[in-house]
């Protein structure tokens, strides 16, 4: 028997799931087009990037709490290297992509709009060069999310139908406990 | 593992592979890369440099050309039957902004330039903004984005029939050359009507709406004087004249809120609605001080015409999201560039 992800820390993956692949397809789908769904999906993409802000601090602290099931013994040692160090990576763009996104609104003295009359702070200065110095990153940095992303589900799809390890079961169903 | 070598899945292996496929490749669609034909933001901005040409490195795409100022919108009160903005409650309210030429050169000359613009930021209190960008022209002279992006191309186009072929498909340009040629000329930033063009949905407290266009109409008479004239003149006479009329007194501007009659179409900005159209007086623009635009405060702020508060919204003119969305490559573009026109005062460099 193996022990699972906790169920609030499966639940909020898929929650976050949705929302950044959302997110990311809402991303260079809305610089794609001067079409009036630019307006649209901009007036979500910041909303809902927020809201992916506050859910990864919420899911650090179960992770902090609950920790995570092992890895299975026989897994090669790159291949753990390699699964711990992209789940870093993973937390690193969650956290980071909202803040430089808002940072990147506050360099260029944009209101940071979250609905109607509800705005954000600015939380960097008026510059040039720091509104290019954070520009550049959000936008690097989407890509390397998503292709981060398409490996992870390479990866689990490899948990489940390659090794058949029981990895993928560990986040996979919401139903059920922490014992796989 | 030290367990035999199975033969390779290749089944899942293919599986996987796909499913990986499938999501890299819907991706690059949504981006647009399997889409050539697609007006993005990025193409529109292109657009206005021909090809083989270098564009403004560190200045906006489009109305290159300008000077900030800086002033206040006195508000009073009866903008806030249209709109429950707080900038048409009875107050003042800090602007800053941007008189322009609509040329895509930085150095052109002021008399070169047949269409004039004005950059504005209102700011109030309850921390929203509304910005606008409107021009000199009575009305747009193309129907949709679309079209106006095959009009940059026809213009920026070899073929020397690109805008005869152009115009012919689309008659509401030569109602624009009509104007362009025959409406008088000014001598001055501070005697041009500036206006909005595009309808936006004002949303008053009972929640009420109603389409409008907006226009900023001077108090400064206007003096027409010849194109010849005009071109006699130094380079910058605009940025000269606005200089020493705003040195010696504000210049002001009446804001006027035009409200569409049902029915009226709101879509099409290349169609003035007609002159009878119910209008509001909302306040006075006093312009106080003008700086140059290299190290002034209008140079790193986007005019984006959909920064609204809370009571305007977007209509059904498609013109909002498409000078937004090409707006914001423009900014980027150039506040990227900004080692190509640097600023002179904040450096402290010595000559």
């Amino acid at each position: 028997m193996i022990r699972r992800f906790a169920p609030w820390q499966r639940v909020l993956h898929w929650l976050m799931a949705i929302c950044i692949l959302a997110m990311l397809f809402i991303g260079v789908g809305m610089v794609s087009t001067i079409k009036p769904i630019y307006l649209t999906l901009v007036s979500i993409h910041k909303p809902l990037g927020i809201a992916i802000l506050v859910l990864v601090l919420i899911r650090i602290s179960l992770r902090v709490n609950y920790g995570t099931p092992p890895l299975p013994a026989d897994l090669p040692e790159p291949l753990k290297l390699a699964a711990v160090s992209s789940h870093y990576l993973l937390y690193a763009l969650m956290i980071a992509m909202p803040l430089l996104g808002w940072g990147m609104l506050s360099a260029a003295a944009y209101p940071v709009v979250l609905y109607g009359g509800v705005h954000l702070p600015p939380i960097a200065p008026h510059s040039d060069w720091l509104h290019t110095v954070l520009w550049n990153a959000h936008f690097c940095l989407a890509f390397t999310f998503f292709a981060l992303i398409l490996g992870h589900v390479a990866a689990a799809l490899f948990h489940a139908f390659i090794r058949r390890d029981g990895v993928f079961q560990t986040m996979w169903s919401l139903s059920g406990s922490d014992k796989g | 593992m030290p367990e035999t070598r199975q033969t390779l899945p290749i089944g899942p292996l293919l599986l996987i592979a796909m499913i990986i496929g499938v999501a890299a490749l819907a991706f690059a669609y949504t981006a647009g890369w399997l889409s050539p034909a697609r007006v993005s933001p990025a193409r529109l901005v292109d657009a206005f440099t021909p090809p083989g040409k270098t564009p403004p490195l560190g200045h906006r795409r489009n109305h290159a050309k300008g000077i900030c100022f800086t002033g206040t919108f006195e508000a009073n009160g009866a903008g806030s039957e249209l709109s429950r903005a707080r900038v048409f409650t009875r107050g003042s309210y800090p602007v800053l902004g941007r008189f322009n030429l609509a040329t895509t050169d930085p150095n052109a000359a002021d008399a070169t330039v047949r269409v004039r613009g004005f950059g504005i930021r209102f700011t109030t209190p309850d921390g929203q903004q509304w910005r606008s960008a409107m021009i000199d022209a009575p009305f747009f002279p193309v129907a949709t984005p679309q079209v106006f992006y095959a009009m940059l191309q026809a213009s920026g186009s070899k073929d020397p029939n690109a805008m005869k072929v152009f115009a012919a498909a689309h008659p509401e340009f030569a109602h624009f050359g009509a104007w362009a040629k025959g409406a008088p000329w000014t001598a001055s930033y501070a005697e041009e009507r500036y206006n909005g063009l595009n309808a936006f949905i004002f949303i008053n407290g009972s929640g009420q709406r109603h389409a409008v266009r907006w226009s900023l109409v001077p108090e400064a008479t206007p003096v027409a004087v010849t194109p010849d004239d005009l071109a006699k003149r130094g380079p910058d006479f605009l940025e000269e004249d606005i200089a020493q009329r705003v040195a010696n007194a504000p210049q002001r501007w009446t804001l006027i809120l035009t409200v569409a009659n049902p029915g009226d179409q709101t879509a099409d900005p290349s169609k003035a609605w007609p002159s009878d159209r119910r209008a509001v007086n909302a306040g006075t623009l006093v312009v106080s001080k003008i700086e140059a635009e290299r190290d002034g405060p209008c140079r790193d702020i986007n005019f984006d015409p959909t920064v609204l508060p809370v009571g305007i919204r977007t209509s059904d003119d498609p013109f909002p999201a498409a000078r937004s969305a090409a707006y914001s490559v423009s900014f980027n573009r150039r506040t990227a560039e900004a080692a190509h026109y640097p600023r002179t005062a904040t450096t402290g460099a010595t000559p």
